[in-house]
């Protein structure tokens, strides 16, 4: 137990390092990972994970994967999906999907043994926090998988690290329980059946204590997202969002998935999918 | 092992296969996935006089075997490219061609010196059948007297290989070639995107901020095969083939119907190994095949 919890401070101070030089070893690849689980969350998410042969390169949160979907032939371009958690001694990536539509719904259909093509690991980061940092991460929906990443990376005390899970309906909460000593956990619903009534954005942890926090990171529907960055951009909070455009190759050649933003059209997923929301041109 | 190299006018290419405009960048881009020195080419990222932003987001629908994008030419203009990517490709051991675009044949010409100047690209691709542009583009490669001028008037600015990347968004594709060959093109490469359109039933709205797009992908290929085919009869000059090539026997399928070489363009986003494939599979194609050189494939459709 003991080397594991060194192992994982090892590997986090490492990652500290690696991040401060800034994508030096983000080469990306593709290939054939192993399903080795593939388990139903609640209605819409599973939690798929897949084992890679060789040891991994390294993985941040609020990167992603861009995964083909095979089994249905008739979807021509890959799916992307956010990267919920990696353990390299295992060599698995595991990722949170939510069945938007027949892509999402076939690649929840694989049974561990299948091989999947994925190309990995794709996109920039979230911007790790400093020691003493005090951090708010808001996730909605799927949005929740780099924002449990994120937490588990980070590298602060779990007493620095609050959490808002925002969702419709406590069924369409995805069990996070593995996840609770890293962070304080507040949820909110839509109807009220779990945590506080309301949008993330109607928690009292939000709405009061909002300027407590040296960073704020959020990911989900992009609404929400807005009306994150609206509050943080009053209170010139730090804050950063991860987008979701429509990509189709997932490296930076296509240049289908722009986003509008004060340096021009850039790429989500070369430039992103994270943005700090001051090179943004939301109206908020 | 067969011989792969193939010559279009006086550019000896290691072997047929070459990228596809603005699907591989500047080549760099995909170098995690590609060897750039495995390529018979690289036809880079469209090219304009001034820095273009391109259309607004969405810009993609997919499609029943492709997809339709609208990015309209997004580029940092051919100054960007003479000071900061030339010095970065110039040594790499292929053919690096440039795709020159402009809205009017002033600008196809400013273009097309600043890249003349260049020791180390031997070819231009004069596009004259970006379907995303509002003004000039595809205007060019739908009328004859149109690609008559064009052509015409960068011919005199360049001494070295011009191709011209042809539109199917016409009536009659070979009397556009036969025009780009009477104006002393070298070769052809065809074809640029079909135009087409998507349309959300639910939103009652068209998918793309343009409304309409250029189709690629695995849909356009029998369009593209049969064009290469009537080009390939019509004009003397070589074909670069393209369109909706996933693999070896689609690019072979291509040199039958006339090509001298392929461009593979939207295929690698689905699979980015695709052209270490290609040209495996092309040089497995000849072993089995007993051939001895790609060249003896060249139009050897046998009727």
């Amino acid at each position: 137990m003991q080397q594991v919890a060194a192992f994982i401070l090892l590997r986090n101070i490492l990652h500290r390092i690696i991040f401060a030089l800034k994508s030096v070893n983000m080469r990306k690849t593709v290939s054939d990972l192993l399903l080795i689980d593939n388990k139903q969350l609640n209605k819409d998410n599973f939690l798929l994970k897949l084992q890679s042969k060789t040891p991994l390169s390294d993985i941040f949160p609020g990167q992603f994967v861009n995964v083909e979907i095979k089994k249905a032939t008739e979807i021509f371009l890959r799916r992307p999906f956010s990267i919920m958690d990696v353990d390299y001694e295992n060599r698995t990536i595991s990722l949170l999907v939510k069945i938007l539509g027949r892509g999402s719904k076939v690649f929840t259909e694989y049974i561990p043994g299948e091989l999947v093509s994925v190309i990995f690991p794709l996109g920039k980061p979230f911007t790790l926090p400093l020691p003493n940092d005090r951090i708010l991460l808001i996730g909605g929906g799927s949005g929740v998988a780099p924002m449990l990443f994120l937490a588990k990376i980070c590298g602060l005390k779990p007493e620095q690290v609050h959490m808002i899970l925002g969702a419709r309906s406590a069924t369409d909460h995805v069990d996070i329980s593995e996840y609770e000593g890293l962070a304080n956990l507040y949820y909110a619903t839509e109807d009220g059946s779990k945590g506080e009534k309301g949008f993330v954005t109607h928690h009292p942890l939000f709405t009061h204590q909002l300027e407590s926090f040296d960073k704020i990171y959020t990911c989900g529907p992009d609404p929400m997202m807005k009306a994150v960055a609206k509050e943080a951009y009053k209170r010139k909070l730090f804050c950063e969002v991860s987008l979701e455009n429509t990509m189709a190759c997932g490296f930076g050649v296509c240049l289908c998935c722009v986003e509008d933003t004060k340096h021009g059209n850039l790429c989500v997923c070369t430039e992103g999918p994270v943005f700090n929301i001051n090179d943004l041109k939301w109206q908020i | 092992m067969a011989d792969l190299s193939i010559k279009i006018h006086d550019i000896l290419f290691k072997n047929p296969v070459l990228t596809a405009s603005g699907t591989c960048g500047f080549g760099k881009e995909i170098q995690d996935f590609v060897n750039l020195e495995s390529l018979g080419g690289v036809v880079m990222k469209g090219t304009t006089l001034n820095p273009r932003e391109g259309n607004s987001y969405p810009r993609m629908a997919e499609t029943p075997s492709g997809m339709l994008n609208a990015v309209g030419l997004q580029n940092k203009g051919v100054d960007n490219f003479v000071r900061n990517i030339y010095p970065g490709i110039k040594d790499i051991d292929t053919h690096f061609i440039v795709n020159v675009n402009g809205s009017t044949i002033e600008e196809y010409i400013a273009v097309t010196e600043r890249i003349n100047e260049l020791e180390k690209i031997p070819a231009i691709e004069l596009n004259i059948s970006c379907p995303n542009v509002k003004e000039g583009g595809m205007a060019f490669g739908v009328s004859c007297p149109a690609a008559e001028a064009v052509v015409k008037a960068v011919r005199k600015v360049y001494n070295k290989t011009l191709i011209v990347k042809l539109s199917p968004n016409i009536t009659s594709i070979t009397e556009i070639a036969k025009v780009c060959e009477a104006q002393g093109a070298d070769s052809v490469s065809l074809i640029n995107t079909l135009l087409g359109m998507a349309v959300d039933a639910e939103k009652r709205k068209p998918v793309l901020s343009t409304v309409t797009g250029g189709l690629s992908g695995p849909a356009v290929k029998p369009i593209a095969l049969r064009m290469v085919w009537q080009v390939h009869n019509a004009v003397k000059i070589p074909i670069i083939g393209m369109g909706g090539i996933m693999n070896a026997t689609d690019a072979i399928e291509f040199i039958l119907a006339g090509a001298s070489a392929v461009q593979i363009g939207t295929g690698i986003f689905k699979d980015p190994d695709i052209f270490e494939k290609t040209i495996s599979g092309i040089e497995s194609y000849l072993d089995r095949h007993k051939l001895h050189s790609i060249s003896e494939l060249i139009g050897k459709l046998q009727m």
